[in-house]
């Protein structure tokens, strides 16, 4: 389970600032704003897998939003457990959960919070509220630990 | 009556890290009711007010049980229970705090 708290740490004394990143390669990056283009102006999501306990992002999974709606999003349930299922099968985890936000910010909402049920997790957040002149586009990623959020640092690299 | 039941990540600080447990019961309500004696806190976790939380989907081998009777399906020998944390957001949440 994920004791340690993602946020940085203020208290008397020396700072401690405990470093929370997102390290992805520009493929996948690219990867996920596609499939985030493609479906909007409904939300898109999906999972990149990589080995358990490794926390590096590798298999790209773009999953069929179940809700179809431009404000929800929910993994159909038996492609969920089919998910599931291959991940354990593969020695994976989820190691990014995405999904977009068509017309806000790529910020989580308090319904992505209160579903929020991956501690270990990547939630990175797609906005492409630009399609439609509301917004900027953004690609943001966070930790969600027991409702409380914290935005991360994402870092786009070639190749890991 | 044995059934197993698969445990996702988050709810493994009730089991001492195990993916997986062995239960009993006649139906699903029952099968959380003997995870709680040896598993405290988990049932609050899975069930509110005698049904299932809407965050969880909970699966009788292949099929989610919302498809069956839900809390009261029936479980025989050698079945297993599946639970997942529902993968589900969305922006709606914008909207109501904007309104």
């Amino acid at each position: 389970m994920w004791a340690v708290p993602y946020h940085t740490s203020v208290r008397d004394g020396p700072l401690l600032i405990l470093t929370v990143m997102l390290t992805i390669t520009q493929a996948l990056y690219d990867q996920i704003v596609a499939h985030a283009r493609r479906d909007h102006p409904d939300e898109a999501c999906g999972v990149v897998a990589g080995p358990a306990g490794s926390d590096r992002p590798e298999r790209f999974v773009p999953m069929l939003n179940a809700a179809m709606s431009p404000t929800f999003y929910e993994f159909d349930s038996g492609d969920l457990l089919k998910l599931y299922r291959e991940l354990d099968d593969r020695d994976e985890e989820p190691v990014i959960i995405y999904h977009s936000h068509t017309a806000t910010e790529a910020h989580p909402s308090r319904t992505d919070i209160s579903y929020a049920g991956e501690p270990g997790a990547h939630y990175v957040l797609v906005s492409t509220a630009d399609t439609d002149g509301l917004g900027e586009f953004q690609f943001r990623s966070f930790r969600i630990v027991e409702g409380e959020v914290t935005e991360e640092e994402v870092k786009v690299v070639e190749a890991y | 009556m044995a059934i197993e039941v698969r445990i996702p990540t988050i709810l493994r600080t009730y089991t001492d890290g195990e993916k997986a447990v062995e239960g009993s019961g006649d139906t699903l309500a029952e099968l959380f009711a003997d995870l709680e004696t040896r598993h405290a806190g988990i049932q609050a976790r899975i069930v509110d007010e005698g049904k299932l939380r809407r965050f969880v989907n909970v699966y009788l081998n292949d099929e989610d049980v919302r498809f069956l009777n839900s809390i009261d399906t029936k479980l025989s020998d050698g079945d297993t229970v599946t639970i997942l944390p529902a993968v589900a957001g969305g922006s709606a949440g914008h909207a109501l705090i904007g309104r």
